[in-house]
């Protein structure tokens, strides 16, 4: 699975420094639509500069980002958004004083007449979570009294609304549960199953490996390897992570 | 179903659990109404009722915008001297022989400017609410302390007292526009996208940004609307006085608060009901009118609406709480 298509996303020799720090030293990377890509690498690695240029919120300095064929020097946020690429965030933007629904829509309301049409919008989130298994009692709850893995669902189901195809979650299970953790699992496998592109960032050696289908290794700013989650074993991907060689000694 | 979604008995639930605060409310306000019908004959007449219409409009419009401003987790501590401003430009302007209509505009648009004002300090240069309006209601005091060297202005044509004493049917000018801009609100808070906003900028205004949203300009409006609601209570107080007082208005923003507070509202932001807030300011008015009837003296009554305000707080608030750890 997923070895079909050209990329969906490529990435070219991106690069950018703060100051004199060089966080990102020339980092090329893919990701097709249907995979999961996970990103792993030591804190300051480059990760979240990498993501961080992917949802347009860093200008690189630079290399180019190619989506859909299309490449560009830089994105925006609204420009990575029109191209399919939706980056839920660690605190997950969540308004938590309102509604299921109300979220999901957020930004994106649909009016008649410039009045809210509250009745599609129901409808439509109701069809949207239940075409991504998301099972959540009460649309009509607000945000704030769900659970963590409900409101991980919630703003993954707002990214794909919004015209996501590939979805950017950093740390998905930072702060969860076990039962938490399990469901947010099976919604990310769900995603690639249901064909969307999903770029997880994540520490999480074990869980890397339950759901990758790729890895991304950064080390000092570049990607050290690229590699068939399938081709190689967690104590690889840690001694790559670590002193930035595999155990065999060759990388790639 | 395993997904019980927005049915509309879910729906209907969610709504009524979440109404606490408004019901609780109603329910004190319908056994004051009764528990006053019992002691005075002359409680509940439509005179009286009007009466306390009459009284609640000023209040009401000020508490309108504040429940905006509040839903968007800010405050608006200006909006009493802004109609004492209002009311102040309208009067002077008049005095130097322009006629009615356009001094009221003007004296609107001075209040709403003042508005657009506080919403761009706290919008671009991100300073508290709380200072910034403290400020504000500081300056256009300072301003119609100026403007009428510290005398009340006095002595207006009948067209604008109209206005304050005039008659609509069996109503006035006062309780209409209020009663008005109650309904014209209730739409905007629960039908548009502009009160939807207000209560998600209280509620998290950087996801808000991050959708794409424009905030600061929606925050720039609420104050604007919030300064609107004060500078038409401004003309309402002034042509019922037939006098523009420098100091009129002083205190109004915080029974406006007080109001909006006990109506559902949170200092936290994110929530905010217009119906709450209507229900609020009447029951305090019902409450003033109640307590004078039965004769207690007024400063007593200024205790009692104290007290009274904070015991509804305390309930509200344990019941919030109460509800969250069950969650």
């Amino acid at each position: 699975m997923g070895e079909q298509l050209q990329p969906f996303l490529e990435v070219k020799e991106l690069k950018k420094s703060f100051g004199h720090i060089e966080a990102l030293k020339g980092a090329s990377l893919q990701a097709k639509c249907g995979e999961v890509l996970a990103i792993v690498g030591d804190n300051g690695a480059g990760k979240s500069t990498l993501i961080k240029t992917l949802s347009g919120v860093l200008t690189p300095d630079s290399g180019s980002i190619i989506v859909d064929g299309k490449e560009y020097g830089h994105l925006t946020p609204k420009l990575a958004g029109d191209n399919g690429i939706s980056t839920v965030y660690q605190d997950l933007s969540l308004v938590n004083t309102q509604t299921v629904w109300e979220n999901i829509f957020l930004g994106h309301e649909y009016r008649n007449f410039g009045w809210l049409n509250k009745k599609k919008m129901r409808r439509e989130a109701a069809e949207l979570l239940n075409n991504l298994n998301i099972s959540i009692h009460n649309h009509e709850e607000i945000v704030g009294n769900l659970s963590g893995g409900q409101r991980q669902a919630i703003a993954v189901a707002r990214a794909i609304h919004h015209g996501g195809k590939m979805i950017i979650l950093d740390e998905p299970t930072a702060a969860m549960g076990l039962r938490e953790t399990a469901a947010t699992q099976q919604l990310i496998k769900n995603l690639a199953v249901q064909g969307y592109g999903v770029i997880i960032i994540s520490h999480n050696i074990q869980q890397v490996f339950e759901l990758s289908d790729r890895i991304c290794v950064m080390r000092q700013g570049q990607v050290l390897a690229l590699v068939d989650t399938k081709s190689v074993t967690s104590d690889d991907i840690v001694s790559m992570i670590v002193s930035g060689t595999s155990l065999n000694g060759a990388i790639q | 179903m395993k997904n019980s979604i927005s049915t509309p008995n879910n729906i209907v639930r969610t709504a009524i659990r979440r109404s606490f605060p408004q019901i609780l409310l109603t329910a004190v306000l319908i056994i004051m109404i009764i528990g006053l019908s019992v002691s005075s004959e002359f409680f509940f007449t439509w005179k009286n009722f009007r009466n306390i219409l009459d009284q609640c409009s000023v209040y009401l419009l000020l508490s309108l915008g504040m429940t905006f401003v509040i839903a968007s987790g800010g405050i608006d501590l200006s909006v009493g001297s802004i109609a004492g401003m209002s009311g102040v430009i309208m009067a002077v302007l008049m005095k130097a022989g322009m006629p009615v209509l356009p001094a009221v505009l003007l004296g609107i648009l001075s209040g709403v400017l003042t508005g657009i004002i506080n919403g761009a300090l706290i919008s671009y240069l991100k300073l508290f609410p709380f200072i910034t309006t403290l400020a504000t209601m500081t300056i256009t005091r300072g301003i119609a302390l100026v403007l009428t060297g510290g005398v009340s202005i006095y002595g207006f044509s009948q067209s604008f007292k109209w206005w304050g004493t005039g008659t609509i049917g069996p109503i006035n000018p006062p309780i209409a526009i209020s009663l008005l801009f109650t309904i014209i609100a209730a739409i905007i808070m629960s039908r548009t996208l502009w009160g939807k906003y207000s209560l998600a900028i209280g509620g998290n205004a950087e996801a808000l940004r991050r959708s794409g949203v424009n905030v600061k300009g929606y925050r720039i409006s609420i104050y604007a609307v919030s300064s609107l609601c004060a500078a038409i209570a401004g003309l309402i107080m002034t042509a019922r006085l037939n006098s523009a007082a420098p100091l009129a208005g002083s205190g109004y923003e915080m029974d406006a608060i007080a109001a909006v507070v006990l109506g559902g509202g949170s200092l936290n932001g994110g929530s905010g009901a217009i119906l709450g807030t209507f229900i609020a300011c009447f029951t305090l008015s019902v409450l003033r009118n109640g307590l004078t009837m039965l004769a207690i003296p007024t400063y007593y009554q200024q205790l009692i609406t104290g007290v009274i305000i904070l015991l509804a707080i305390i309930i509200a608030e344990a019941r919030n709480r109460r509800e969250k750890e069950s969650e």
